[in-house]
């Protein structure tokens, strides 16, 4: 079935893409990356140990999809700290972020890359698309791909809570969030059939 | 990076008083992970994230994600404030919204 990963003997995943769906995977996935961006070391190319000593940032991201990627670990959205509190939240959210901001992008380079890579090795077939195949290994970084993407495009349509995802269900088709609803729906699917395929 | 220099200095061993060895010390309260709902992240990969990540059992990690979908948050994990941060990084990396705090009930 289109869009629909299904599971291969001996583990791994299957999906048939149509050039359409590659493009646009392969697409979002590049968006991703440049949203991402560069790790630190590829500043400074011939020091070795850039990377390795660079801290992260401890300010929050502006962006607000990059916000969602990379949330504070210190503050409870549903709490009401009082100032003495809150700062120092703050302070811890700003510590945590330098010591694991930059790893936290790293891996998600890698699994949108992963995505990439293997949109890229793909055969095409005689009447256009092609099927994809995956490893177990290739599925999970697909699996957090998916996910990533999903919460970039759905940050950026503002789903906030439940009610906002019912109301895209019901977009008028002039509407111009619709092309974004409808590639938010169908990664869904496609991360929805992929799990299945990896829960023991 | 400067040239090498004397290590850091010695922490100097207070004589402590009488009264502040008897002192009761703070219990060490338990640091926790908690993961907070989202309307995008499907339910059935929050599942699969608790058993991959903590080992859960399917009816454990199940149960977590439920009371992340209807009570807005779960904690999901407990231990030292590292533990935490590691957890709390591992769910970011897998795109949760996590935060950690101290268990004070």
């Amino acid at each position: 079935m289109p869009g629909t990963f299904e599971p291969l003997p001996g583990g791994g995943a299957a999906v048939a893409l149509d050039d359409v769906e590659i493009s646009i995977i392969r697409s979002l996935a590049v968006q991703l990356l440049e949203l991402i961006g560069p790790g630190p070391g590829e500043d400074a190319p011939d020091d070795p140990l850039a990377e390795l000593f660079a801290e992260g940032p401890s300010e929050p991201p502006s962006d607000p999809v990059l916000k969602r990627l990379f949330p504070d670990a210190y503050s409870d959205p549903e709490g009401t700290p009082e100032a003495k509190e809150a700062e120092e939240q703050r302070a811890y959210s700003s510590e945590f972020r330098r010591y694991t901001e930059n790893d936290l992008r790293a891996g998600k380079r890698d699994n949108a890359l992963a995505v990439i890579r293997s949109l890229d090795a793909l055969r095409p077939v005689d009447d256009g698309g092609a099927v994809l195949k995956l490893s177990v290994e290739e599925s999970r970084q697909w699996l957090s791909a998916l996910n990533d993407l999903r919460l970039a495009i759905g940050s950026r349509l503002e789903i906030t809570d439940e009610e906002d995802t019912d109301l895209l269900y019901r977009l008028p088709d002039e509407d111009p969030r619709k092309p974004m609803v409808m590639a938010y729906l169908w990664l869904g699917g496609l991360q929805e059939t992929l799990v299945s395929t990896l829960l023991p | 990076m400067g040239p090498v220099t004397s290590p850091a200095p010695v922490e100097i061993e207070r004589t402590e008083s009488a009264e502040e060895v008897f002192a009761v010390p703070e219990p060490d309260v338990p640091w926790v992970t908690i993961v907070h709902n989202d309307p995008v992240n499907l339910m059935s990969y929050v599942t699969y994230v608790f058993q991959t990540y903590f080992g859960y059992t399917k009816d454990k990690a199940t149960k977590l994600m439920l009371d992340v979908h209807h009570k807005g948050r779960a904690v999901v994990s407990s231990g030292t404030r590292e533990e935490m941060e590691r957890d709390v990084q591992a769910m970011h990396g897998y795109g949760l919204w996590a935060t950690l705090q101290q268990d004070r009930k």
